[in-house]
């Protein structure tokens, strides 16, 4: 991999790479994947079914022995990532009404009307933000008030692979998830690193073993015309044969492997087939924005005792406010809080709160004074969220201030590391050795982060 | 460099090609143009002259024409038509790479009409001046409401094409080519575009205002000058690595590992002559490692279009926008301004999107499995079924994987009378959908 030094290639070369390593081919002769028998998909079905109406598993004392192992164990805990992307503007977020100089560097867009931050009496929640102020005051939300990195990268693309390999390292090809999964996933239970994006997300890009990615856990089936019953079974199953295809084509190799990753999940979502998702303990946001219905479906994965361990989601909108920024944030921030509340609140529903940590994250926050065009431009530290029963409920870091916290740039420089943010999840929620995973661990404060 | 491809160049190579310069061959477009040898073929593409449609025209679900710059999703299936039935389709190929190049979205743009226009900019410029193309790109109206140009003034610089610019369109990040200063520099530069906006028409009217434009000192590259939007781009265009990026981003569309430094200079010399696409076109299209080296995997658009073009079908439905959004590639909407990951088409949930597109060409073409007459054997279905796609070469592990499936399904007839005769016509027609989706139809 020499070719990826930093200043010999472009980003596109630098994604490429990444992109090479993140869906892993799976050798011929590797072992079928446990589970993929028709006994499991047959119970799991029976197991949904119940789930799916009384909210949650709680027949476990009738899974036979082998569908106990392909369900892994099911009280690992979750870690969900819900991508902001853009770079959301943590001065409007929550924003610093307290601090004398917020209107003037905001002379249009500052934001009023928000409820104050109980934390920090400078800052006072986006009104839009009203859902997760609720669960703060229950002391479910952990406020990262400004996060990031020294010598920030003001583009999207850097600053968010930085974010997602989990060091400022362009040569990193896998994600800081995806690194954990390596070290601590089974070679085949895709749905252990799962993308609910529709495409593979890079922060679970893995080297070695399989991930999934999804629009959501109803819409995984498979048909054509002119075909079924017995012929559309064995149809169905070949397509895990054609992912067997090996020749000494790397290209090849990689589609087959996708190919075959294909078959096991269709395998273990076939039970979701149909499944009415409508039925959730709590409403979520109406409409056809794909946030709030990814979030119900991976409620009723999670209630479902599917084995899932690194999910990542991508939020509502497009948080990249170069112009008209106080018409597009807060419907955004609007949908974003009201989903996860929602999934927040199912979670709790279905008695499986504790196993699930979400983590809210931007690749920089914006320019403290606003542009000409209503808008603002890239910045450098932004805001973070951990949401959760186990979340420790209590900041990280702590707003700088306006008058001493901007750098030279006039951006609003990091009081917590998010390599340091990772490295606490690491250790205190997956229970895992953080140096393992994030390069230099050893040098980054590790924040409190669960109770 | 110097040393093009010196191998046979017989139908399979040929075949390559068309895939990496095309949308495929329709059939016997592949033996045709290998008659044409390495050169001729090479500069058939680049020199392709007039414009042809060849076959059935486009339309909607409802039969009725398409509408590309009024109705969702006919703009996406308007150019796949165009895809599928182009005489020129290395123009059509480069219309889609600068698609990608400079990824402009109809998502923040808001007008397929000004989507359109630019989509034509792209083809107008395919294989010329880079410089001019960079230039028209600037000035062009989708971009300059894509990346806030015209919300660029003298008083509130915006830096989001001047940053674009520098990082993904000429010069590349992380590589020492620029500075945050030069990014907000070249924003004054670039300041003074406006339109004007209607009810009725939209976004219209756009124009530079030179009392938007700062027009003072600015220094871009340590270099002081009163510079205007046109200086912006050539001093990116003259910028010492520029040429170096070009090559190595232009390379990666047709060619999936990295060229040896030998062939990245040849690149860069023939690019830096008068800073024109096609001669590096014309090195990369007959360099041996395109023969020779790996497979790539077809973008989602190319896969659809190069099943259409092998069966001789047109576009008649306007699903193929959300069949392309499934899939991973919705024409005139990127995920971002870098474009489309070229590496990462395929993941669980696209691979679903393209079993859809296959499923969708196959829906007005299925076989009738109570029409089926005779019991025949596993070989005899896979050869019927592989002649529907007009014979496409498959790996012996993939040709091993279908005739296990007939065979095995075919078994399961057992001594039903009616099933030994309905099985064979279900088994090709699900063979059909396998053999579109199998890895070696997904690469190239």
């Amino acid at each position: 991999m020499s070719r990826i030094v930093c200043d010999e290639c472009t980003r596109a070369d630098l994604l490429r790479a990444v992109a090479g390593q993140g869906l892993p081919t799976i050798e011929a002769g590797m072992p079928t994947p446990a589970g993929t028998g028709l006994t499991r998909r047959g119970f799991v079905a029976r197991s949904l079914g119940l789930a799916l109406t009384v909210y949650g598993a709680r027949r476990l004392d009738i899974f036979d022995e082998g569908i106990a192992a392909a369900a892994s164990a099911p009280q690992t805990p979750i870690l969900v990532t819900v991508f902001l992307q853009g770079g959301a503007d943590a001065l409007s977020l929550l924003y610093p009404d307290g601090d004398p100089l917020y209107r003037k560097l905001r002379t249009q867009l500052a934001v009023s009307g928000g409820t104050q931050f109980a934390e920090d009496a400078r800052l006072y929640w986006h009104p839009a933000l009203a859902p997760l102020a609720t669960l703060h005051g229950e002391g479910k939300v952990t406020v990262l008030p400004a996060v990031g990195y020294d010598h920030p990268d003001q583009s999207h693309f850097t600053s968010r692979h930085f974010w997602e390999v989990g060091a400022t390292d362009p040569r990193l090809l896998t994600g800081w998830m995806g690194r954990y999964l390596d070290l601590a996933g089974v070679p085949d239970n895709p749905l252990q690193g799962l993308s609910l994006t529709g495409s593979l997300q890079p922060t679970l890009a893995t080297a070695r073993v399989p991930v999934a990615a999804i629009d959501g856990p109803g819409q995984y089936d498979f048909w054509t015309p002119g075909v079924w019953g017995e012929v559309q079974t064995r149809m169905l199953d070949a397509i895990g044969d054609l992912g067997r295809a090996g020749g000494s084509d790397p290209t090849m190799r990689t589609v087959a492997g996708v190919t075959k990753q294909v078959d096991t999940l269709r395998r273990q979502l076939a039970p979701f087939q149909g499944a009415k998702l409508g039925t959730a303990a709590v409403p979520y946001p109406a409409g056809n924005d794909s946030f709030p219905q990814s979030l119900q479906g991976l409620a009723a994965m999670i209630g479902a005792g599917l084995p899932l361990r690194c999910v990542a989601l991508e939020a509502t909108g497009e948080y990249d406010t170069h112009a008209g920024q106080a018409s597009a944030l807060a419907p955004a921030l609007t949908t974003t809080a009201a989903s996860l509340y929602a999934f927040q609140r199912d979670l709790e529903a279905r008695g499986v709160a504790d196993r699930v940590l979400t983590l809210v994250w931007t690749e920089f926050g914006r320019r403290a004074k606003e542009n000409g065009s209503g808008g603002t431009d890239h910045g450098a530290a932004g805001t973070g969220f951990l949401i959760g029963t186990r979340a420790a409920g209590t900041q990280v870091g702590e707003f700088p201030g306006l008058a001493t916290g901007l750098d030279a740039d006039g951006n609003l420089k990091a009081t917590a590391d998010f390599r340091g943010v990772y490295a606490g999840l690491l250790e205190q929620w997956l229970q895992f050795d953080a140096s393992r995973v994030i390069p230099n661990a050893s040098r980054f404060t590790r924040p409190h982060l669960v109770k | 460099m110097g040393a093009p491809h010196r191998g046979s160049f017989d139908a399979p190579q040929a075949e390559r090609l068309l895939w990496r310069a095309g949308f495929g061959p329709r059939p016997g477009e592949a033996e045709a143009l290998a008659k044409l040898g390495l050169d001729g073929a090479v500069h058939s593409l680049l020199y392709p002259g007039r414009e042809k449609l060849v076959g059935p025209k486009p339309h909607d679900s409802k039969g009725r024409p398409l509408a590309p710059a009024d109705a969702w999703g006919h703009d996406h299936c308007w150019w796949l038509d165009r895809m599928v039935r182009t005489s020129r389709p290395l123009v059509e190929r480069m219309t889609l790479v600068w698609h990608d190049w400079f990824a402009t979205s109809n998502a923040g743009v808001g007008s397929q009409k000004l989507m359109l226009q630019q989509n034509e900019l792209f083809r107008r410029r395919s294989m010329g001046s880079f410089h001019e193309l960079l230039v028209d790109v600037t000035a062009n109206p989708a971009m300059l409401l894509w990346l806030n140009g015209v919300e660029n003034s003298k008083e509130a610089p915006n830096e989001n094409y001047a940053r674009e610019m520098m990082e993904l369109f000429t010069l590349g990040a992380d590589r020492g080519a620029y500075t945050e200063r030069d990014v907000r520099e070249q924003a004054r530069s670039l300041t003074g575009w406006r339109n004007r906006w209607s009810r009725g028409r939209g976004d219209y009217d756009f124009h530079f205002d030179a009392t938007e434009h700062d027009t003072g000192t600015k220094v871009v590259f340590r270099k002081a000058g009163r510079y205007a939007w046109r200086d912006a781009c050539r001093l990116c265009i003259s910028h010492p690595k520029h040429a170096s990026f070009l090559a190595q981003k232009l390379w990666g569309y047709f060619i999936p590992v990295a060229p040896d430094a030998h062939t990245q200079r040849a690149l860069e010399a023939a690019y830096r002559k008068d800073h024109e696409v096609r001669p590096v076109l014309e090195l990369i299209l007959k360099h041996p490692t395109l023969y020779h080296g790996p497979r790539m995997t077809k973008p989602p658009v190319v896969h659809v279009a190069g099943l259409l073009r092998r069966i001789g079908a047109g576009v008649t439905t306007d699903a193929w926008a959300w069949i392309g959004a499934l899939s991973g590639q919705q024409l005139f909407y990127p995920p971002n301004v870098a474009g489309w990951d070229d590496t990462r088409w395929l993941d669980t949930a696209t691979f679903r999107g393209r079993w859809i597109g296959v499923q969708q060409i196959l829906r007005d073409r299925q076989l009738d499995p109570a029409k089926g007459k005779t019991a025949a054997d596993a070989p005899t279905v896979l050869k019927r079924a592989l002649a529907f796609w007009k014979n496409p070469a498959l790996s012996a592990s993939t040709h091993a994987a279908l005739l296990r499936f007939a065979h095995s399904a075919l078994a399961d007839a057992g001594n039903a009378k009616w099933k030994q005769t309905s099985y064979p016509v279900l088994v090709e027609n699900a063979l059909r959908q396998l053999i579109a989706v199998s890895p070696d139809l997904q690469t190239s």
